[in-house]
């Protein structure tokens, strides 16, 4: 199961306040989090590796990001 | 995808350096002392220059701040980076703005100068740190229990320029109606005479450095703001590093160009009230949690098309227009006669919107 964050307009830090709770809280070890800002997106990427996860796949639609990233167990 | 060098630890270790070495050079160049930059300082200025208050001795359109904000758009537009956007509670950020620089200039500074003060040797600026450290801690607390100010809205082009285009109406001002000797003010424009507002460097050269500096922070994402909750919140030590790196190449440009006295007593722009540089820097560091960033990020955000962001910086400028008409700003002389009432009533404000603006989950 693939657990998605839309942090789509939210400045920071909640997306990866956002990212961070579902990590800590969510049975998924995979995670889809949408973002629309550059910045947001490197945040929630270096909070990912602080946090033990792996950030697979960085794909950008239109003016948004979406983020895979998997927990390593 | 292209690798953002300025997103890296080095890169933000750059950045904070190239601060740390522009600000001492613009005082050593004319700027007002342990103020080579200050982005509260400068806005009041700028408030000033505008004749939104009339304190004789602050008036000046800085030209560093116009340049952080077209040189962040520089960097927004050369790397694909500008995103209009607006709608996240814009008037909660205004008041934030407008509490955030009456908190600042309590304590006489914003982050930015904090660190600029204390790499001259004014240990005074030890307390506003711990206040401003202790204002982002108190913010940090509200995030953690769903202060959520609410998402943007993506939107025209236009929008997001618009912050962009005043500034640069702002430079056109000051090209039209230059400062003339001996005159307090040509046409429209106010300038001082004396004090720190007539202390400046080279326009040409303070917008240069203005738009390096607005370019990289934009690149970088540097906020001493988000450096402190960054610890707090996440025990993430990056941003941080940018700004220690501003802290130790600051200090080593004073200890250079001999701009370094330590001591509490007869520091450039301070006055030595500990309890008043805490609570102004609390007071103003709660602020800038409560609306993400600090005025130099605010800046750069506004310049890569945030509107919202724009919205505080106005706060901010009008922020200063309270400040210096209510005698609540301080003086080398001490508090303004109302300064503690506007930081007990400034953190009212703060608590009651941390309070309210939560989101359940």
């Amino acid at each position: 199961m693939t657990k998605t964050i839309d942090a789509r307009g939210l400045s920071c830090p909640q997306p990866v306040l956002m990212f961070l709770d579902a990590v800590k809280s969510a049975d998924e070890t995979n995670f889809t989090v949408l973002v629309d800002t550059e910045a947001s997106k490197e945040n929630v990427s270096r909070a990912a590796q602080s946090q033990n996860c792996q950030v697979k796949d960085v794909r950008e639609q239109g003016d948004e990001y979406h983020l895979t990233i998997v927990k390593n167990l | 995808m292209t690798k953002n060098f300025f997103a890296t630890r080095t890169g933000i270790i750059a950045v904070g350096a190239v601060i740390g070495i522009l600000a001492p050079l613009l005082q050593k160049l004319g700027n007002p002392g342990n103020m080579g930059i200050c982005v509260a300082c400068f806005e009041r200025d700028i408030s000033g220059g505008l004749g939104f208050h009339r304190a004789a001795v602050v008036q000046y359109l800085r030209p560093e701040i116009i340049g952080f904000v077209l040189g962040s758009l520089a960097a927004a537009l050369a790397f694909k980076d500008f995103r209009p956007r607006t709608g996240s509670a814009p008037f909660v950020r205004f008041v934030l703005g407008a509490f955030a620089m009456i908190g600042a200039l309590v304590f006489l500074g914003c982050p930015w100068r904090a660190l600029l003060r204390l790499a001259g040797g004014d240990l005074n600026a030890i307390l506003g740190l711990a206040g401003l450290v202790f204002g982002i801690w108190l913010g940090t607390l509200f995030f953690k229990n769903g202060y959520n100010l609410g998402r943007t809205q993506k939107s025209y082009t236009a929008a997001g320029l618009l912050m962009p285009l005043v500034m640069l109406g702002f430079l056109i001002l000051m090209l039209m109606f230059p400062q003339m000797e001996g005159e307090p003010k040509n046409d429209i424009l106010f300038y001082s005479l004396k004090g720190p507002g007539a202390m400046h460097a080279p326009l040409i050269i303070a917008l240069l450095a203005g738009l390096v500096i607005g370019f990289i922070a934009q690149r970088s994402r540097f906020c001493t703001m988000g450096a402190f909750r960054d610890l707090l919140l996440f025990r993430q030590f990056h941003l941080l590093s940018g700004v220690i790196a501003l802290l130790l190449l600051a200090t080593i440009t004073n200890l250079v160009f001999g701009q370094f006295t330590m001591g509490f007593e007869q520091q450039p722009v301070a006055h030595n009230l500990h309890i008043w540089n805490f609570a102004g820097m609390a007071l103003a560091g709660l602020a800038f949690a409560l609306a993400g960033g600090c005025p130099g990020r605010q800046l750069f955000l506004a310049g890569e098309g945030d509107g919202d962001a724009a919205v505080f910086v106005f706060g901010m400028i009008v922020g200063a227009g309270f400040a210096h008409n209510f005698g609540l700003a301080s003086s080398p002389n001490g508090v303004g006669p109302h300064g503690i009432a506007a930081v007990v009533i400034g953190f009212a404000v703060c608590l009651f919107i941390g309070f309210s603006m939560r989101k359940k989950n």
